[in-house]
């Protein structure tokens, strides 16, 4: 696969990483109990550790041209490829945790299918990755079940925040150019077949949490081609902060 | 809203590797055993301190009463026999 | 009990203490000795989650990828120590909600360092190589007080927070050996953390009240000048290899007393922090108050679930 190929591969795979960490950095010093508080950074800190790993594999392919600090912190906002799920704000505990349960079942998929690339590094980072993300995902359906099956104001509030989130779920199984020609290199995973799968497990634990399952017939997306929500600009003008205004400096 | 009940205190023990024994590691809260069990991994083992976690309700451990410590253990202090040093040997027996 | 028997007990439990034997939570102990250590356990511990909230500040904003993973764990690392604190002063019959309670009242202290505005990345800096630096002077004696459960968590959170000082001083020599801006948001971050950081080891000797008696509990092993001294003592040759200067012009070497000789703290500024008036107190307060009440939801949450689960087994096994 042609290396500039294989950066915007690693590109659309890493963001959601990337963007998901650091909304769930935003919430250390802010969570309902210290317990759940330190939960929630392990998150951020597995998701921020994978994003190193890509990013650094990253680099290395472009003969360093280019760092992991460059692809993480400078790039416009159109080329950022994670999907809108990700960059949707900590509205409260409720969006915080359906956000992460309904991406955390997808990347969990993904990365059991990404162990099988033939891109080594890849297969390798998978194999690391899984074992943290298969413990995010215990994490995130758990709560999904206490809440969903809570009180009637935790019932209602996670429920509110599945059904807005929802929308965005059927853009994780739509390749963008990216994912397409590393799928047909067997670098990629084919991430249409993860979708059954998908619905199937994510439906199991909605339905252990008597929550329902949302109905849509229209989704969002865009995100992978990078048309973000609104969200994601905010986000970036933090997270792009230091970069920006002390350009060409170590930190 | 809000009964303002207070999630119930556990008791962490860790063992740090196989072959040892679980050790108290501290005290944390949460709602569930499951909870408990995934608080203690997230606060207790967060560098690679354990390969195995034990959490218990605080409310169901016993404990002896520090003012019964008396009669509790100092009978043993006067049990000398039952320590290796108490026997005479010849120094000529080197290993027993 | 009459007063005579208490007495004794007392002074049992005084020898107990000069002997360097530790007290256990469910040992006898004066009422002085079981509220004076919720007092400074607690204040230990509000000052640990406050104090991520300064830092907590800076974590979007990170420069690099590097050093966002860095203060992320930090900062994780004070919620981990705020537990480990607010555990071991449950083990005195109080709750955390009620810890929590007084915190969120005011009625309860926490560090003043924490009521300073964290401005520029070069804060992280010196947050972590001063305010760390003089929390750890104050905090290795702990190691040997005299409560155990303090003394053990201690430990812990001693040999966790190694990293600490050694993050904060790394991001200050970085900024030192980079470009003429850097130097300055090193050079600012020093001038304005330095005076907090040497009030954080409390009032003079002859404005403490609480010394004596805790000299006797090992709750403190030096004064707090003797403490400020190790302080200034150790980090003046850190900030010279920085090639930062201190904003005391009265800072310089005293050949007799082996030595730095000082200038004189602000000590209106720091009662008037302590009272309630620095530049984030109600902020940061704010903001702990609503983790909290946003959270009781997904508390009741929990618990409601907890319930439901133990009646369902209890069902199943009927």
């Amino acid at each position: 696969m042609d290396k500039k190929d294989l950066i915007q591969y690693i590109e659309t795979i890493a963001d959601n990483s990337l963007i998901l960490g650091q909304r769930m950095g935003e919430l250390t010093g802010h969570g309902p109990t210290l317990e759940v508080d330190i939960a929630c950074t392990n998150i951020s800190l597995d998701l921020f550790g994978q994003v190193r790993s890509y990013f650094q594999y990253a680099a290395q392919l472009s003969n360093q041209e280019i760092s992991e600090d460059d692809l993480a912190f400078l790039r416009q906002e159109r080329a950022y490829k994670n999907v809108l799920l990700v960059e949707q704000p900590n509205r409260d505990f409720a969006y915080v945790i359906a956000r992460q349960f309904l991406f955390d079942h997808y990347h969990f998929l993904f990365l059991k299918h990404l162990q099988n690339s033939e891109d080594e590094t890849l297969a390798a980072i998978a194999k690391k990755s899984i074992k943290e993300v298969s413990y995010h995902k215990r994490f995130s359906s758990d709560w999904i079940i206490r809440l969903g099956d809570g009180t009637e104001e935790s019932k209602q509030k996670i429920q509110t925040a599945v059904d807005d989130l929802w929308q965005y779920t059927q853009e994780l199984f739509e390749p963008n150019e990216a994912e397409k020609a590393a799928e047909e290199k067997h670098i990629g995973v084919d991430i249409v077949s993860l979708q059954a799968e998908y619905t199937q497990n994510v439906g199991k634990v909605l339905q252990e949490a008597t929550l329902t399952q949302p109905d849509l017939k229209f989704f969002q997306r865009g995100g992978k081609k990078g048309i973000h929500t609104e969200h994601l600009g905010y986000l970036l003008s933090d997270m792009q902060y230091m970069q920006r205004t002390y350009p060409n400096m170590k930190w | 809203m809000g009964n303002k009940k207070e999630w119930p205190l556990w008791e962490v023990f860790v063992r740090s590797k196989n072959g040892l024994e679980h050790r108290h590691f501290g005290s944390l809260h949460a709602a569930d055993a499951e909870m408990a069990l995934e608080n203690a991994r997230d606060v207790y083992t967060r560098r690679s301190e354990g390969v195995s976690i034990w959490v218990v309700e605080s409310e169901h451990i016993t404990a002896s009463n520090p003012e019964h410590n008396g009669e509790l253990f100092e009978p043993a202090q006067d049990k000398v026999y039952r320590h290796p040093t108490f026997y005479d040997l010849p120094d000529e027996v080197k290993h027993m | 009990m009459s007063e005579q028997e208490v007495k004794n007990l007392e002074e049992i439990f005084e020898a107990r203490i000069a002997r360097d034997e530790k007290i256990e939570p469910k040992d006898w102990m004066p009422e002085k000795y079981r509220q004076t250590h919720i007092r400074q356990m607690s204040q230990h511990a509000h000052s640990e989650i406050v104090g991520m909230l300064p830092e907590g500040n800076w974590i979007t904003r990170a420069p690099s990828l590097r050093r966002k993973v860095a203060l992320l764990a930090k900062v994780q690392d004070e919620a981990g120590h705020g537990l480990y604190l607010y555990s071991a002063t449950e083990t005195l019959g109080i709750s955390r909600d009620e810890l929590y309670e007084q915190l969120h009242s005011g009625k309860a202290k926490y560090s003043s360092i924490f009521n300073y505005p964290t401005l520029t990345w070069a804060d992280m800096g010196a947050i972590g190589w001063l305010v760390d630096g003089a929390a750890i002077i104050n905090q290795v004696p702990l190691c040997n007080t005299s409560f155990g459960p303090y003394a053990r968590a201690m430990v812990r959170v001693c040999k966790e927070e190694s990293f600490h000082q050694r993050q904060g001083y790394e991001i200050m020599l970085t900024l030192c050996n980079g470009t003429e801006v850097q130097k300055e948001m090193a050079q600012d971050a020093l001038n304005r953390w330095w005076w907090p950081s040497l009030m954080m080891l409390g009032p003079t000797d002859d404005m403490s009240v609480h010394t004596e008696q805790s000299m006797k509990w090992k709750l403190k092993r030096k004064t707090n000048d003797e403490l400020r001294q190790q302080f200034i003592d150790q980090t003046v040759p850190q900030a010279d290899i920085l090639g930062l200067t201190i904003p005391d012009s009265d800072l310089k070497w005293n050949e007799e007393t082996g030595h730095y000789d000082f200038g004189e703290i602000d000590w209106d500024e720091f009662w008037q922090v302590v009272k309630g008036h620095g530049p984030c107190n109600k902020e940061r307060l704010q903001t702990r108050v609503n983790a909290w009440e946003n959270g009781q939801w997904v508390r009741d949450a929990a618990l409601a679930y907890a319930e439901k689960q133990s009646e369902r087994k209890i069902k199943k096994a009927i």
